[in-house]
């Protein structure tokens, strides 16, 4: 508690010099020469590696569309690789808040780091955007005025799901993912989703991370027989997951579903066993939006790569800070206008228009895609504008 | 039958292939670590490497058989290049170095790969011969090629133990790991002869990779996901002992499965609890050379 008020005292006393117009003048005046410093803690080696880089070069496309600027200053950029290695969390985090004070951070994919990330902003005050990680706390119970998100939490895509398969008539689920936090946060927001019509979770099936040993799981949901299976796993363990589901034929008598990540990236290596898999998210190739096929087109000239859901979270964030600090007129001292202008913004995203909760946490829409070819094709809009409950937050 | 037995007999052929897979995985630390003696942290890399390699021929050449075939003796060639240029100058140092190096060299790997194949997730195709599932219950098939996978884990098992406990080869490998000087002395190139077991070390782990790329998928960081277990079945086995580690991959393979189903909650830590116990009961593993000297 007592950091949060000395944040909000912090905020209240350069609020009270902004006032005192003559007397600010030449420390605006020396601000608007100097750089804005960003904090960039992503992934730039290991498992999460691709897309720490669509967030980096999407945040800068989205920049550098703006002429490089953000208010009418020079941005300085500090670059941290955080291995998505948690127990490094704190002090790579650090580097940048007390050691390149940094003015914004930015970061970063895996929820574990972010975990730490947060922490540390709590406790310094620093502006934190967070462009992935999907923890539901950073938005709920740890929630904070300085803490922003323009990814998801783990509740949104897989409430939505549970939505859709409650919306097929199906009563008896299995969920089955990873023995650790975000996973148990994704079965959670499924079976709440389900139990709206009339649902229930038979059986949770758990394995430790990130281990991918799945045939005796799998024998023991043929020997379950339910409606449903709702799958919480991400990169090479969700290809093995698909595989060996379709490999061991229950494709054909029990329907697999899940949140985007179980078939974003994942696509080329899980080839035919990936085929007509329904799946969440916040993001669907082939979404009919003017504003989707520009930045694609923007982002593939940019990279030579095709843009992704992480590279579209990466944009947002930076078209989250140009419409903040164009409203502060680059005075990124400014903490609370900026963050008022943050909690007032519409990101225009190539996922469809959305602005922020009262959390800080993007309220959009969620669309049902299914997996064509080498696509995850949009289907429908599962949930129109679906927030967070942001359990915790006393923001809310 | 009835239900309950038909899927308990389906766990316990579940835990089967997995020990039998396992088993696989490690053979080759097992003759690095286990009968080398030399600390190989590297050993999921090398995994790691078999991984890419079916990979890349695969892909290459369109065949997983062709694929095995170019990638084996690549595997075997390297496995004699490291040992060549790094191995040998640390059989006499601290097990500290030894753990240095191939810590060393897992970085490099890591980084190699992502500079030669980049950091994406990629799959390789079931060979066409056994893509196919043999139904077991009406919602349930088993993979042919995991059937596959474990007969040819079965014939590997087989032939180390026959390498190593019956022949010449395995004679002089043996003696070597006690006595260095003695068995040089007798007119055997023990030199030449470590060389050869460490690239049939870094073959196995290879092979095993290979062999595993259709089952699982290949991405960055696979390896890690091997070496721990690796060590704990080598360890709960004995070190330097073949039919250990066999014994020790399918108590794995049986806690593992069957911690899966009935104690979800606990299942990552019973390996090592077995582990733990195994270690009480025989200091130097089930057939550990301390145990029976």
């Amino acid at each position: 508690m007592i950091h949060r008020r000395t944040i909000l005292q912090g905020m209240a006393a350069s609020a009270g010099l902004a006032a005192a117009g003559g007397f600010v003048a030449p420390r605006v005046a020396i601000g608007q020469t100097a750089k804005i410093k960003l904090g960039l803690m992503l992934p730039y080696t290991g498992t999460y590696a691709a897309l720490g880089r669509n967030i980096d070069e999407a945040l800068r496309l989205a920049i550098a569309q703006q002429g490089g600027k953000l208010g009418g200053r020079e941005i300085d950029y500090a670059v941290v690789d955080d291995q998505s290695d948690p127990p490094k969390g704190a002090e790579n985090a650090n580097k940048l808040v007390s050691g390149a004070k940094v003015d914004i951070l930015i970061g970063t994919v895996h929820s574990g780091v972010a975990a730490a990330m947060v922490k540390v902003v709590h406790d310094s005050g620093t502006l934190l955007i967070i462009p992935n990680a999907g923890l539901e706390a950073a938005t709920g119970a740890l929630c904070a005025p300085n803490i922003f998100r323009t990814s998801f939490s783990n509740w949104q895509p897989a409430y939505a799901m549970g939505k859709v398969a409650a919306g097929r008539g199906w009563k008896r689920a299995v969920v089955i993912s990873w023995n650790y936090a975000a996973g148990k946060e994704s079965n959670g927001g499924f079976a709440e989703g389900f139990a709206t019509g009339g649902g229930k979770i038979e059986k949770e099936l758990y394995l430790p991370f990130p281990q991918v040993e799945f045939q005796p799981l799998l024998t023991e949901i043929a020997a379950l027989k339910p409606d449903v299976v709702y799958a919480f796993f991400a990169g090479g363990g969700a290809v093995k997951f698909l595989k060996d589901y379709a490999a061991a034929d229950l494709r054909k008598s029990i329907p697999l579903v899940g949140p985007g990540f179980l078939t974003d990236g994942t696509l080329q290596a899980a080839g035919e066993a990936a085929q007509g898999l329904e799946t969440t998210l916040h993001y669907a190739d082939g979404l009919d939006l003017p504003r989707d096929k520009e930045f694609r087109a923007a982002f593939k000239q940019a990279t030579k790569r095709e843009a992704d859901v992480y590279a579209v979270q990466g944009y947002d964030t930076g078209q989250l800070l140009v419409a903040g600090l164009n409203a502060v007129k680059g005075n990124v001292g400014a903490k609370n206008d900026l963050i008022a202008a943050w909690e007032q913004a519409e990101i225009d995203s190539p996922r469809g228009k959305f602005t922020l909760s009262k959390a800080h946490n993007p309220i959009q829409d969620f669309y049902l895609r299914k997996v064509v070819g080498a696509e995850n094709r949009y289907v429908s809009v599962a949930v129109k504008a679906l927030a967070d409950p942001a359990r915790g937050c006393k923001m809310v | 039958m009835s239900d309950p037995v038909i899927f308990f007999l389906i766990q316990v052929l579940n835990a089967v292939q997995y020990g039998l897979l396992l088993f696989l995985v490690a053979s080759g630390l097992t003759l690095i670590f286990g009968i080398m003696g030399i600390i190989n942290l590297a050993h999921g890399s090398f995994y790691m490497l078999g991984a890419y390699l079916a990979f890349v021929c695969a892909d290459a050449t369109g065949s997983f058989w062709l694929a095995l075939v170019i990638a084996v003796p690549l595997s075997f060639g390297f496995g004699l290049l490291l040992e060549t240029l790094l191995f040998r100058f640390l059989y006499a140092r601290d097990h500290l170095y030894q753990v240095l190096l191939t810590y060393g060299l897992i970085l490099v790997f890591e980084e190699g790969r992502g500079l030669l194949v980049g950091n994406d997730v990629h799959g390789v195709p079931v060979p066409a011969l056994l893509n196919s599932s043999i139904p077991l219950t009406a919602t349930l098939s088993y993979p042919a090629y995991r059937l596959a996978l474990s007969a040819i884990c079965l014939v590997v098992a087989g032939l180390l133990y026959l390498l190593i406990q019956k022949t010449r080869l395995g004679m002089a490998i043996r003696a070597g790991s006690v006595n260095r000087e003695m068995v040089q002395s007798l007119g055997i190139d023990i030199g030449m002869v470590y060389r050869v077991v460490f690239a049939i070390g870094v073959t196995l782990a290879a092979f095993a990779g290979m062999l595993a790329a259709p089952t699982t998928s290949v991405f960055p960081g696979m390896g890690n996901q091997v070496l721990i277990v690796c060590f704990v079945t080598v360890v709960i086995g004995g070190i330097g002992s073949i039919k250990g580690a066999f014994l020790g991959a399918m108590l794995i393979g049986l806690v593992d499965t069957f911690g899966a189903v009935y104690a979800p909650q606990i299942s990552g830590m019973l390996v090592y609890m077995l582990m733990a116990a195994v270690l009480i009961w025989r200091p130097a593993g089930l057939f550990g050379r301390a145990a029976t000297r």
